[in-house]
């Protein structure tokens, strides 16, 4: 049992529930929200309590973040459940929707009890473990959607990796029908792709590297939501990167019910920002032109996006250390997920409510999971966040094991003070 | 003294690019080049400008004449020159690029010379040595010291680069070679066109100012230079032309296409050739079009302009 807390004069912002209000919030001694809102003030909690005068600063509820690379097991040197979750508490995030690209991959009943155990005794934040749609990740045979849900596994992905074979992928798409569970497609055709690492155009030619051709992504793409007509169980597709993609989804968004991703890294930066071979930005999917990235965002307002991610890959040093073609793909960015999000609001390109709804209710709603809002009789899961306060994106400064971050020196605007989960705080600034 | 003019004369640390390169520092390297022209043609090719100096030729991928003209440009300056046998290094055991070159670093060279088969590998090296860093090719990305022989060359015999109409023909996409031509044809005034079939013409190139063809016989037309390039099938894993006898029906330089060109307009080629596909073995042997022999000579003198300007 814990006291009852008062939070007072906080601009709250809960999607799920409609709330954009200066309001407190009341958590009572189990952890849950009592109350929350414009009407929770001064006048109406009892004059003996003890309460904190937020002073207009921000709260939303604790963010959900649906693409995230966790080393264990595995590769508990880049990344473990522990420095995971002080790396999300710092950035705001209380839930976690891990990849099953781990040794051994995610792909049987017997390691998710495993998992659920290290997650459960190592984790300070919620973890979603996905499993691989494939044994091994091998894009050969399907993994027991049914019975890996049963143990608590949330959607499935081959993270990284595509389903090439349409008739496999028709099939996984019935079977997930059946047993109602989530597909989340990270596409690339891997035919068009190959060996490619940055986005294919003038910055490619220029600096010699294989590109990508943005039609690996559409392609799939496009695929998918054709088998999605016949056999429509719940899809997800991972991220996006391209105007072409929009475009695409523009089309087919009214034909059939789907949803989309996007990473941070593709709404904030383009292929320009590789500059002279800088291998932490090399990224799947590729970072592409500032058309690409203003159409994202455009999309993100036409309602064509539903979730922003961090597509957090953690990669120890020596992976990056490497030429760019031999340099391990990703970045690590939970903790930077929010204050990087919050840029797209101070200069105008969306409107700060719409983040948070892409960085909560949304993904809960994908997701089937009561997070992601601050409705009555939830788990007190939320951020205090000073949206305005400045600080510079430091590599050594970052929680997470691995300082692979794709905007180092990055001036930001906004930063967590607090975070809390089921009502206690585990992250202060 | 020395060190005071070479700050002066070249605006670079290291030589990763004729990207990087200034209009001055290009004129400064072609007239330091002719030179070194008759010195290399006198009876002692040997002077002691770089003595006491280390130059060491790291060439992760084979070569023939640009590891041969390095070597032989170093030791004309007396310098001393370590080639790396890569075959018998520790990069086979494993070794990164990185803590290679940690490891030479520590012997205090005063230039390292490196081909590297990843585009950005030199860019890599550059940032972890204290000495200066000469490209001689990475991957697809630059070979700056045949861009240099290739201009002094043209130069030699037609006195100037600007304003001639230049073609650039063949494996575009992988090849090195072309982009640095580009770069630097395109700074000394010449109108460069590129000819390629579609599948071995690199995205969005015309964005770097130039014609982009895919008829060879158009892109020849009135042209001073023809410049072939070898088809690059090592670095081909799919199948991006048919056959080579059709490349060659196409793309390989002909006496009939080599009609469209200016009578008096020159071959070149960055070697090796394959004859019988890109170019015809008459034409590349024919010493009143083909400046091929030319190129390898001016190499060497171009090697030596670099290495003095490059090094302390």
């Amino acid at each position: 049992m814990m006291k009852k807390q008062y939070f007072l004069n906080a601009h709250i912002i809960d999607p799920k529930n409609l709330i954009d209000e200066i309001g407190g919030l009341i958590i009572d001694e189990n952890g849950k929200i009592e109350a929350v809102g414009k009407k929770v003030n001064k006048n109406n909690i009892p004059s003996r309590e003890k309460y904190i005068d937020l002073k207009s600063k921000y709260l939303f509820p604790g963010i959900v973040d649906m693409r995230v690379f966790v080393g264990e097991p595995g590769y508990e040197y880049k990344e473990n459940f522990r420095t995971l979750s002080n790396a999300a508490l710092s950035g705001g995030v209380t839930s976690a929707v891990t990849m099953p690209n781990t040794s051994p991959v995610i792909d049987n009943v017997s390691i998710v009890d495993f998992l659920k155990r290290r997650g459960r005794d190592k984790s300070k934040i919620n973890i979603y473990p996905t499993a691989s749609l494939t044994k091994n990740l091998e894009g050969k045979n399907m993994t027991e959607f049914g019975l890996l849900q049963n143990k608590g596994i949330i959607g499935f992905t081959d993270g990284i990796k595509t389903i090439q074979n349409t008739r496999l992928m028709s099939r996984i798409m019935r079977s997930a029908f059946d047993v109602g569970s989530l597909v989340m497609q990270h596409a690339e055709d891997y035919e068009l792709a190959e060996n490619g690492t940055v986005n294919d155009g003038i910055i490619s030619t220029k600096l010699g590297l294989q590109g990508i051709t943005d039609l690996a992504e559409k392609i799939i793409i496009d695929r998918d939501l054709s088998l999605l007509e016949d056999f429509n169980c719940r899809y997800h597709i991972s991220q996006i990167s391209s105007a072409k993609s929009i475009e695409l989804i523009n089309k087919r968004k009214n034909e059939v019910d789907f949803t989309t991703g996007v990473s941070i890294n593709n709404l904030s930066l383009n292929e320009n920002d590789i500059g002279d071979f800088r291998t932490f930005l090399k990224l799947s999917p590729p970072l592409r032109t500032e058309d690409d990235r203003v159409e994202l965002i455009k999309g993100i307002n036409k309602n064509l996006i539903d979730v922003i991610v961090s597509d957090h890959k953690p990669e120890d040093e020596e992976s990056k250390r490497l030429t760019f073609t031999q340099a391990a793909t990703g970045a690590s960015g939970i903790e930077t997920l929010l204050p990087l999000s919050l840029e797209l609001f101070h200069n105008g390109s969306v409107k700060l409510s719409k983040i948070i709804e892409l960085l909560t209710s949304n993904p809960a709603k994908i997701l089937k999971i009561n997070k992601g809002n601050l409705s009555i009789g939830n788990d007190a899961d939320f951020c205090i966040v000073d949206i305005y306060k400045p600080w510079i994106v430091k590599k050594e400064k970052l929680i997470s094991k691995s300082k692979n971050t794709s905007i180092e020196n990055k001036k930001l605007q906004g930063k967590v003070l607090n975070t809390f989960i089921k009502g206690v705080e585990l992250f202060k600034i | 003294m020395a060190s005071l003019k070479k700050a002066i004369k070249i605006s670079q640390k290291h030589l990763l690019g004729i990207q990087d390169l200034s209009i001055s520092d290009i004129n400064t390297i072609l007239n330091e080049a002719k030179n070194f022209i008759s010195l290399n043609k006198s009876k002692n090719k040997k002077i002691d400008i770089l003595r006491g100096k280390t130059q060491i030729n790291l060439f992760f991928e084979p070569s023939t004449r640009t590891q041969s003209s390095f070597e032989l440009a170093g030791k004309r300056l007396g310098a001393d020159v370590m080639s790396m046998n890569i075959k018998n290094s520790a990069i086979k055991k494993g070794e990164t690029l990185i803590d290679t070159a940690m490891t030479l670093n520590a012997m205090h060279p005063d230039i390292i010379v490196i081909r590297h088969q990843d585009s950005g590998a030199c860019n890599l090296l550059s940032q972890k040595v204290n000495c200066a860093v000469l490209n001689a090719g990475d991957g697809r990305r630059e070979h700056p010291t045949q861009a240099l022989l290739d201009a002094l060359t043209i130069i030699d015999r037609k006195n100037t680069i600007q304003g001639l109409r230049i073609a650039i023909c063949g494996d575009i996409l992988h090849s090195r070679v072309a982009r640095s031509n580009i770069y630097l044809l395109n700074m000394l005034g010449a109108e460069v066109n590129i000819v390629a079939p579609s599948n071995l013409m690199p995205k969005d190139i015309e964005k770097l100012g130039v014609n982009k063809f895919t008829n060879m016989k158009k892109g020849l037309k009135d042209c001073d230079i023809v410049m072939m390039l070898r088809l690059q099938n090592e670095r081909m894993s799919t199948s991006f032309l048919s056959s080579n006898r059709e490349y060659y029906e196409y793309y390989g330089l002909t006496p009939d296409k080599l009609n469209h060109a200016k009578e008096d307009a020159l071959i070149m080629h960055p070697g090796p050739m394959n004859r019988g596909i890109e170019i015809d073995t008459k034409l590349a042997d024919d010493i009143n079009k083909s400046v091929i022999k030319e190129q390898v000579e001016l190499g060497v003198a171009v090697r030596m302009a670099c290495l003095k300007l490059f090094c302390e």
